[in-house]
């Protein structure tokens, strides 16, 4: 359980790490948390090259909500978001980081460790992909953004170039009363979730829901977003026939192949099932 | 602008340990635990040696961290802290105690994780309930005891600590 050998270098600005990028190739591992890239260089599941350390990397730990959107810098520790003062809006990125590993690993680990390793399982991938997250990537040739959607392409494998590095999340929610939470399944604290679901809406003055957003984790190679569950609650009151077709649905939008010997795959739909419940039914009921 | 260390390049890294500063000698792919067993604090253990059970756990500048998956170079700056901080001169300090007076161990080899994983999250959250205690202790893994010796120490300790902080 050592790592195989490599090469290492801190950088100590964005403009290094780019450079270090760019002399390193395409076997290079960036650690910032190092809570993801550790144990698979403990099991030589990866074998870097190069490995560029990015922790003092400066300006890159910010949490800043303006003009609808909350930015979340790339080194912002999964504890610090736990911890920080955010509105109902943006309440599911809080209750996501709260139930990511253990203490010791949400005192290391990043959102920009989290986002860029897409391990399915990623509490912070599934908020991503139903708060419609830009995921801004930086190299050498300048800076863009990627939606979450597009941004997880398989288990462990993102949109993200070798010579590209993750910046930041922009979270997006609508205006007016939108909120957000964030349920999972696990068997026990701080295990990888069988099944985790993001979900937020707003409700009207009619207590019609509007902007329904769903998306779920563990239950295929990337997060999913149940747009069909989202578009038959919309318009909707949230009353328990309602919710639970919704929940229904978005069943139905997992991958049935998604299980393994921890859990099978219609066990996966149904706790998809009861979590989309759960999370509706907190909508509704917390004011 | 920071050079690359090679593969099999020893270098100094510079350590801060219970407030002492230490010179280790690593390559890059040194784990923070290893260097530190290295230089004499052999209460880090290692079971898994890759994040799960928690033997290593020390205090990085105060919080609770897994030193297996840290690298040596990672802990150049920071005030690191191991169980020998702990201790009350020769005797026992008040965490260490409240484990001997609750049988919180029996082989002993998960001990040092988890009085630096208690010592961290009570500075964390000095009122945490009992509830959030059972959480913290989850962190890590004692495979002949169980947890509920370990609870316990952590809630004495707790109050003790509240008498005179």
């Amino acid at each position: 359980m050592k790592p195989a050998p490599f090469a290492y270098a801190a950088a100590e600005s964005l403009e290094e790490v780019l450079a270090l990028l760019g002399e390193a190739g395409d076997d290079a591992k960036l650690l910032a948390g190092g809570q993801s890239l550790l144990p698979l260089l403990a099991y030589r599941l990866a074998r870097p090259s190069h490995v560029i350390d990015i922790g003092a990397v400066p300006a890159l730990d910010a949490i800043d909500e303006r003009d609808g959107r909350l930015r979340v810098g790339a080194l912002v520790r999964h504890a610090a978001l736990e911890r920080c003062e955010l509105n109902g809006r943006w309440q599911a990125v809080r209750e996501a980081a709260a139930l990511i590993g253990h203490l010791p690993i949400r005192m290391r680990g990043t959102l920009g460790g989290s986002l860029a390793h897409a391990d399915p399982a990623g509490e912070l991938g599934v908020v991503a992909t139903a708060l419609d997250a830009d995921i801004v990537l930086r190299s050498v040739r300048g800076e863009r953004t990627v939606p979450a959607a597009e941004f997880f392409i398989a288990p462990l494998i993102t949109a993200a170039a070798p010579d590209e590095v993750l910046v930041e999340a922009r979270f997006t929610a609508p205006a007016g009363g939108f909120r957000s939470v964030f349920e999972e399944f696990s068997p026990r604290v701080g295990d990888f979730a069988y099944a985790s679901v993001a979900a937020g809406c707003r409700v009207d003055a009619d207590g019609a829901a509007h902007d329904v957003r769903i998306a779920l984790g563990s239950v295929g190679p990337t997060p999913i977003r149940a747009s069909a569950a989202e578009e038959s609650l919309t318009g909707s009151a949230l009353h328990d026939a309602a919710i639970a077709e919704c929940a229904r649905m978005a069943a139905t939008a997992c991958d049935p192949s998604a299980g393994d010997w921890h859990a099978d795959g219609e066990y996966r739909r149904a706790l998809v099932a009861s979590l989309v419940e759960r999370a509706l039914t907190r909508l509704r009921d917390t004011p | 602008m920071a050079g690359w260390l090679a593969p099999d390049e020893s270098v100094a890294v510079n350590l801060t340990v219970n407030g002492e500063a230490r010179q280790a000698h690593a390559p890059p792919r040194r784990t923070l635990a290893d260097a530190l067993r290295e230089e004499g604090f052999t209460s880090v253990h290692l079971g898994c040696e890759h994040g799960v059970c928690g033997a290593c756990t020390v205090l990085i500048d105060g919080a609770p961290v897994r030193s297996c998956l840290m690298l040596a170079v990672q802990g150049r700056g920071h005030a690191i802290e191991t169980v020998e901080s702990l201790c009350d001169g020769d005797d026992l300090g008040a965490l260490q105690q409240a484990f001997d007076d609750n049988d919180a161990l029996q082989c002993g080899f998960c001990t040092p994780g988890f009085l630096m994983l208690i010592e961290g999250f009570l500075r964390l959250e000095p009122e945490a309930s009992r509830q959030q205690i059972v959480e913290a202790v989850s962190s890590n893994l004692c495979r002949c005891t169980g947890a509920v010796g370990i609870v316990q120490a952590a809630l004495d300790f707790q109050s003790t600590r509240r008498r005179s902080p």
